[in-house]
C-alpha cells in the first residue's frame, strides 16, 4: 500500500442553520485505499462525502486533492465519482446510455465509448442488457450499472454513499465482496459510508469511526475492535460490556469490586477508566472458579451460540458462550488479561455498556432504519 | 339500480352535449334556417373558407394560441425550477400564491384590469393605440402560466434530488446537467402544460375581449357575428373549434396517462 495522500481534509468545520454538522474535523486519506466512514445518522459522514465530491463547501477549513487546495472548484471538474444512496440513475436512459453519460459529456468519440461500456458492463457482469430500461432491472442490478457509470469516468476516487443499504441481505454480502474485488482490479481510493459496521469491518482497509461531527478513531479493522479509543466505539463496534474501573498500577485493574491482571499501562495510579471486556472473551465457570460471580437473568438463543445476561452487583454482563445455562443460574465469571482492554475517560464514558435494558426486541426497533442525514 | 345509474349518467351526458350536437347537426343544414333542417350540405363551410375576416381572426388566433403557449411554457418551467429551488417554506407558499392568482381570479376581472393596465402604460409611453396583439399575447400569457407551473411542478417534485448531482458528479456544468437530465424527466409536464395552454388561449373569450384592440380573435369575431344574426356559418365555425379541443383533450389525457402508467412502474 502507498503511503501518499491523494485526499487530505484539514481542519474542517461545517454548519447548517446554525447547528454543527461537522466539527474541525481533519483527516488524511492514503492513495488506492478502501477507507470507511462509519457512524450512526446525523454522524456528519455524508457530509464528509459530500465535501469530497464538492457538492459542498466547508464553512471553514481546506479540502485538499494530490496536494492542491479543490474548494471552490466544482464538483463537475473534480476527479472523483460519486455513487448515490438510491443510485441516481438517469431513467430516460438505458443502461448503456447511463453508463456512457460521462463518457458522451466528455465528447469522447463513439468508437472508444463504445469500448469502454462494454468493458465496464463486463467488469460488473452486466454485459448483455445494454439495450435494457433502467424500470425494467432489479435493485441488483440497478446498482451495478451505477457501479459501472462512476468508474466509467476513470475517477481517481470512488466516493460511495451508503450504496448497499437498499439491497437486502444476501446480495449486500454477495456485493460487499464484489466492490472489494473491483476496488483491488481497479487500484484506485474508494471512499466508502455507511452505518452497518460488519460492512464496515469486511470491506476496509481503514475505518474512520464517527460521532456527533467529529472523527471518534481512526484504524484498521482489527484496531477498532480490539483497541477502541472510547466507550462510544467500543459500544458502535460489536457488543461490548464498559465498566467503571481503577488502574491500580501498570497491567494491574480494578473493577465490579475484584482486581485483574491486564496488559495496559501508561495510566496515572488509581486513574478512573472505563473496561471494556468484550461478550465472547468471558468464560463461564462454576461459581467457586469465577473471578467474579453473577446471577444469570435471561437467555437468548441465537444459533451459533447463546446470548445470556449475567447480573454482577447490579450491572448486566451480555456473555457470549456456546454451553447452556439457565435463568436464576449462579454462575462464575472468568476473564483473561488479554481480553480486558482500559479506555480513558471521555464523554461517553457511563452511556453505553450496561445491558440492563436489554432485550432483542428494542435492540431491532432502534436499528437504524437508514435515512439521509 | 344499475339500469337507474346508467340511465343518469345517459341524461346527464344527454343534457351536456346536446347543444353542442343540435349545433354540428345544424351546421350541415342547406338553408338559413336555424330551427328547420332543409338537407345536408356543406355550404356553411365554403363560405366560412371564403369569409376573410373570418379566416383573419383564425389567424390571430392561432398566432396568439401557439406564441403564448410556447412564451408561457418556456417561462412557466423556468418558474417552477426556481420555485423548487426556494428553501424558505414561507417565501413558498407566497410565490405560489401569487401564481395562482391569475387562474382562481374571474377573468372579466383580469381582463379589465389588465386592460387598464395596458392603456395607462400605452398612454405613458405615448401610444395613440395602446391594445393590440402585443397587449393581447401578454393577457395570455399571464393567465397560462399558472397552469404550466401546476404541470410541471409535480414533476419536479417526482424527480430524483440526487439526479442533477449525479450528472454533476459526471462532469455535466450546472446548465448542461438541466438540459440532459431534469428536462427529459419533467418532458411530459411540459408537454401537458403546453397543452392546456394552447387549448385555454385558443377559446378565451372575456380577457381577450378587453386587451385585443384591433387585433380580433375568433371568440370575439364569434360574438360580433352574433349580435347581427346567427346564421350558420357560426355553427361550422363553433363546430370546426369544438373538434379542434376535442382532439386536443384527448391527446393531453394520452399523454398524462401514460406519464402516469410510467411512474407507476417506476415504483415498483
Amino acid at each position: 500500500m502507498q503511503t501518499e495522500n491523494i485526499v487530505q481534509l484539514k481542519d474542517i468545520s461545517v454548519t447548517f442553520d446554525g447547528e454543527t454538522v461537522l466539527d474541525n474535523l481533519s483527516l488524511d486519506i492514503k492513495d488506492k485505499e478502501f477507507i470507511t466512514f462509519l457512524g450512526p445518522s446525523g454522524c456528519g459522514k455524508t457530509t464528509t462525502l459530500r465535501l469530497i465530491a464538492g457538492f459542498l463547501e466547508p464553512d471553514t477549513g481546506d479540502v485538499i486533492f494530490e496536494g492542491k487546495k479543490i474548494n471552490g472548484v466544482p464538483a463537475y471538474k473534480r476527479q472523483v465519482n460519486t455513487i448515490f444512496q438510491r443510485y441516481a440513475l438517469f431513467p430516460h436512459l438505458n443502461v448503456y446510455e447511463n453508463v456512457a453519460f460521462g463518457l458522451r459529456v466528455k465528447k469522447l468519440p463513439n468508437d472508444q465509448i463504445k469500448e469502454k461500456v462494454t468493458e465496464m458492463l463486463k467488469l460488473v457482469n452486466l454485459s448483455g442488457l445494454e439495450k435494457r430500461s433502467i424500470d425494467t432491472l432489479s435493485g441488483g442490478q440497478q446498482q451495478r450499472v451505477a457501479i459501472a457509470r462512476a468508474i466509467a469516468n476513470h475517477p481517481k476516487v470512488l466516493l460511495l454513499d451508503e450504496p448497499l443499504a437498499a439491497l437486502d441481505l444476501k446480495l449486500r454480502k454477495d456485493m460487499q465482496k464484489e466492490l472489494k474485488k473491483i476496488q483491488e482490479q481497479l487500484g484506485i481510493t474508494f471512499i466508502f459510508v455507511t452505518h452497518d459496521q460488519e460492512e464496515a469491518l469486511t470491506m476496509s482497509d481503514r475505518v474512520v469511526v464517527m460521532d456527533g461531527g467529529k472523527i471518534q478513531q481512526v484504524g484498521t479493522p482489527q484496531d477498532i475492535y480490539n483497541e477502541p479509543q472510547n466507550a462510544f466505539v467500543a459500544d458502535f463496534i460489536g457488543e461490548s460490556n464498559i465498566v467503571d474501573g481503577v488502574m491500580l498500577k501498570d497491567y494491574y485493574v480494578e473493577f465490579s469490586g475484584a482486581k485483574f491482571d491486564c496488559l495496559d499501562k501508561g495510566f496515572e495510579m488509581n486513574e478512573l477508566v472505563d473496561v471494556v471486556v468484550r461478550p465472547e472473551d468471558v468464560d463461564i465457570v462454576p461459581v467457586d472458579k469465577g473471578m467474579l460471580t453473577g446471577v444469570v437473568t435471561s437467555v437468548s438463543f441465537l444459533g451459533v451460540h447463546y446470548e445470556i445476561i449475567v447480573d454482577i452487583g447490579g450491572f448486566k454482563w451480555m456473555i457470549q458462550t456456546t454451553d447452556e445455562h439457565f435463568v436464576d443460574d449462579k454462575v462464575g465469571l472468568y476473564i483473561e488479561p488479554d481480553a480486558i482492554h482500559i479506555m480513558k475517560k471521555s464523554e461517553y464514558s457511563g452511556l453505553y455498556g450496561d445491558y440492563s435494558s436489554y432485550s432483542e426486541e428494542i435492540d431491532h426497533l432502534s436499528d437504524p432504519e437508514e435515512v439521509a442525514e | 339500480m344499475k339500469a337507474l345509474s346508467r340511465l343518469y349518467i345517459a341524461l346527464i351526458l344527454f343534457f351536456l352535449y346536446a347543444p353542442v350536437l343540435v349545433m354540428i347537426f345544424f351546421s350541415f343544414n342547406s338553408s338559413s334556417s336555424v330551427w328547420v333542417f332543409e338537407g345536408f350540405s356543406l355550404d356553411w363551410y365554403l363560405s366560412l373558407i371564403s369569409n376573410s375576416t373570418m379566416l383573419g381572426a383564425l389567424k390571430h388566433t392561432l398566432v396568439i394560441a401557439v406564441l403564448s403557449a410556447v412564451i408561457s411554457t418556456v417561462l412557466g418551467t423556468a418558474a417552477a425550477v426556481g420555485i423548487m429551488a426556494i428553501r424558505s417554506k414561507l417565501a413558498n407558499k407566497l410565490i405560489m400564491a401569487t401564481t395562482n392568482i391569475p387562474m382562481m381570479n374571474a377573468d372579466i376581472v383580469t381582463g379589465i384590469s389588465l386592460m387598464f393596465l395596458f392603456v395607462f402604460v400605452g398612454k405613458l409611453i405615448g401610444l395613440s393605440e395602446s391594445l393590440g396583439f402585443v397587449t393581447v399575447l401578454i393577457a395570455h400569457i399571464t393567465f397560462n402560466l399558472p397552469y404550466v407551473i401546476l404541470s410541471v411542478l409535480p414533476k419536479l417534485k417526482q424527480t430524483d434530488a440526487n439526479l442533477h448531482e449525479a450528472a454533476l458528479d459526471l462532469g455535466c456544468t450546472p446548465v448542461k446537467a438541466f438540459f440532459k437530465v431534469i428536462l427529459p424527466s419533467i418532458s411530459t409536464g411540459i408537454a401537458t402544460g403546453m397543452i392546456m395552454a394552447f387549448t385555454l388561449s385558443l377559446d378565451d373569450f372575456v380577457i381577450s375581449y378587453f386587451t385585443c384592440g384591433d387585433y380580433q380573435t375568433l371568440p370575439i369575431i364569434i360574438y360580433n357575428m352574433t349580435k347581427k344574426s346567427v346564421t350558420p356559418d357560426t355553427y361550422a365555425l363553433s363546430t370546426l373549434i369544438f373538434i379542434v379541443i376535442f382532439l386536443l383533450l384527448i391527446f393531453y389525457n394520452m399523454v398524462s396517462s401514460k406519464a402516469e402508467r410510467k411512474a407507476a412502474k417506476r415504483r415498483f
